[in-house]
């Protein structure tokens, strides 16, 4: 005999008790604390931080910790957490230019202003396993330079000073903030940045990919990449000067690209902007890319690849939202499937009545 | 107001802080003064996922007090996960009362389905959406729905719904089949199956439907018209089921089919699982009770 489903309650409570428990994995293996993850998984805890779009390592790490390691789900658990929080203000634009560099590097000239410095890298290792890592072998003792006794000018503000790529924009001082405000397109550029800011890893890898393969493609160089940590201030009224609230690492990407100029106006190169925080190439250099391609109606070409739609990649390019719509497949449906399965009987059977009654003339 | 204080797991009563509850409301208050058009708002990540009740989960949060009395529903009943889910998350947010009961309720959340018991002044339904936009499927550029809606063009769901007759013979919509509100807006019912959709005209209750991924919140004031699309010859009808519920052997209510066996054995069951109760407590009963009296 048919009982209606009860119990949902006790189910719920048993996964998530189950789900603890795989958690933490053989309870003969140590567990882990968040402060090895924040040292030791230091990339994951950027990219967290960065989509999850809350400067905080601890809370990241405990996020990849509680998530097993599922990045959008850590990034979700961040998400969830920053939006509750009070927002006391707007900091000042942070100088890049002024940047505490750790990595910095010019594709554009071989030498110039503050040098060409490779940092932490995975560049130019040979992506061989390392088997003595597992046994846990001490590194050497970095080797340090003196500080730097030059400052490091943004290539992009070199290339600036002759005109010979377009001026950066001028801020008109108020920053829209796209968790507070919905989002309306056609967006404005700093919408966009932020939401590509934001935006998921490897889908805008992806799309940058693209453009490199012809769709919407840009002639892209990158005018640098630079890694390091940069000061936040924010303007206090009561006080003359801007309070320096603390450092937070970032990764920045400028790329130059594609020149354009017209009868009246010299031909410059055009830009293509990320920024991320934490260490990641990967996505400033994507998200660069993808800005450029978005710019396209600004510069007049033609709107022919994904990349190039701003509807298309705003809209798809958040995995927090990604990820809950496409999962939300797996909670029932039945009673639109009933629906659907109403119908379709129905037309079977008119169709077969209408066979039967062909068939019985003839 | 905002009031984490000491612990760092305090939250506001029913989670989103005023400031956010307020933004909500002027959206909601929106919503009301336009019936069926589509109010953008700046959703929140909510702690559950995104197209899993998220827009539902803010509006009711924003409208619901302390002497609410909350029923959930999905797919018509009280005890499916996620209803369960969102139940127990208002409890612990809000500490309001909950029901199953529908005659009890002051706000009823839910997905997909209405209430076979007729809502009463008073009573606010909170829908959760998934796809606001009923002209999406037609056209996927918010840029131009907003302009088809701002110029009241809705040939091209017409143009849907005679290709449908044209390949099919009817209208092969079953469910978030779309509406018209006031001669106005067209507008998504939400994936209820169409069987809901008499259930929303004229109804003495607030409707208000959230779509916390789209960041889109619109709304049905009480008694407000709403006819369903359809051509003079091919009249709106709604699904009818051959046989009554099995447990309760209600008529003219939506049922769902379980599955009994691998060898075509199914049953039809009240979808709404209230509905359902309360008759069998009232002493009703289906075909099956009689099999096994």
């Amino acid at each position: 005999m048919y009982v209606a489903v009860k119990g949902g309650e006790a189910a719920i409570r048993n996964a998530h008790r189950l789900l603890a428990d795989r958690r933490r994995g053989d309870p003969a293996v140590p567990a882990l604390h968040v402060s090895q993850i924040v040292e030791q998984l230091a990339l994951g805890v950027d990219r967290v931080m960065a989509e999850g779009a809350l400067y905080d390592r601890d809370l990241a790490g405990l996020a990849l910790m509680q998530a097993r390691g599922d990045m959008i789900e850590a990034i979700f658990l961040v998400r969830a957490y920053r939006t509750t929080l009070p927002r006391f203000g707007y900091s000042r634009p942070v100088d890049t230019g002024a940047m505490q560099i750790e990595r910095r590097v010019s594709a554009t000239f071989k030498d110039l202003p503050g040098g060409q410095v490779l940092g932490p890298t995975f560049d130019y290792t040979h992506r061989l396993l390392e088997p003595e890592l597992a046994e846990g072998a001490t590194p050497l003792e970095p080797e340090r330079r003196e500080v730097a006794a030059e400052a490091s000018p943004r290539v992009t503000d070199l290339l600036g000073h002759d005109g010979l790529i377009e001026p950066d924009g001028v801020g008109n001082g108020e920053v829209t903030d796209i968790t507070r405000t919905p989002m309306e397109f056609p967006l404005p550029r700093d919408s966009r940045l932020q939401a590509l800011s934001r935006g998921d890893e490897g889908f805008l890898l992806a799309l940058a990919y693209s453009t490199q393969r012809g769709y919407a493609r840009s002639h892209p160089f990158v005018g640098e990449i630079r890694i390091g940590e940069v000061e936040i201030e924010l303007d206090v009224p009561e006080l003359p000067f801007p309070a320096p609230l603390g450092r937070v690492r970032l990764t920045e990407c400028q790329m130059v690209n594609q020149f354009k100029g017209s009868a009246k106006a010299p031909p410059q190169f055009t830009r293509g902007y990320g920024l991320v925080f934490g260490q990641s190439e990967r996505k400033a250099m994507a998200m660069a890319l993808c800005d450029r391609a978005l710019r396209a109606a600004e510069f007049g070409e033609d709107i022919v690849a994904p990349a190039q739609d701003e509807e298309f990649v705003i809209s798809h390019s958040d995995n927090v939202q990604a990820t809950g719509f496409v999962e939300h497949l797996k909670l029932p449906h039945y009673v639109d499937f009933q629906a659907e399965l109403d119908l379709v009987r129905r037309m079977r059977a008119e169709q077969k009545d209408a066979t039967d009654i062909k068939e019985a003339a003839e | 107001m905002n009031a984490p204080t000491g612990s760092i797991a305090s939250y506001n009563f029913a989670y989103l802080d005023e400031q956010t509850k307020r933004m909500i409301r002027r959206a909601i208050l929106k919503a009301i003064a336009i019936p069926g058009y589509q109010v953008p708002f700046a959703s929140r990540e909510m702690p559950m996922p995104y197209g899993w009740g998220t827009g539902g989960v803010q509006v009711t949060a924003a409208i619901i007090g302390p002497d609410d009395v909350l029923k959930v529903i999905d797919q018509g009943a009280d005890d499916t996960t996620n209803a369960v889910s969102i139940r127990a998350f208002f409890q612990k947010v809000a500490n309001v009362a909950v029901t199953t009961r529908t005659d009890e309720a002051t706000i009823i959340q839910t997905r997909h389905r209405i209430p076979e018991q007729p809502l009463r002044a008073g009573q606010t339904l909170v829908y959760q959406v998934p796809i606001p936009e009923p002209l999406r499927f037609l056209e996927p550029r918010e840029t131009e729905t907003r302009l088809m809606h701002a110029l009241e063009e809705y040939g091209l769901m017409h143009v849907k719904l005679y290709e449908d007759i044209a390949t099919h013979g009817r209208i092969a919509t079953t469910y978030a089949y779309p509406v018209k509100v006031e001669g106005r807006y067209v507008m998504d019912p939400s994936p209820t199956p169409k069987f809901d959709n008499p259930k929303m005209h004229m109804s003495p209750a607030l409707q208000l439907f959230g779509a916390g991924r789209e960041k889109r919140i619109y709304a049905l004031p009480p008694f407000t018209q709403v006819e369903s699309l359809d051509f003079d010859d091919h009249p709106f009808t709604v699904q009818t089921f051959d046989k009554p519920c099995a447990l309760c052997g209600a008529e003219g209510v939506y049922l769902d089919e379980v599955i009994l066996d691998d060898c075509g054995g199914h049953m039809f069951v009240c979808s709404d699982t209230d509905h359902c109760e309360s008759r069998q407590g009232d002493g009703y009963h289906g075909q099956q009770e009689e099999t096994f009296r």
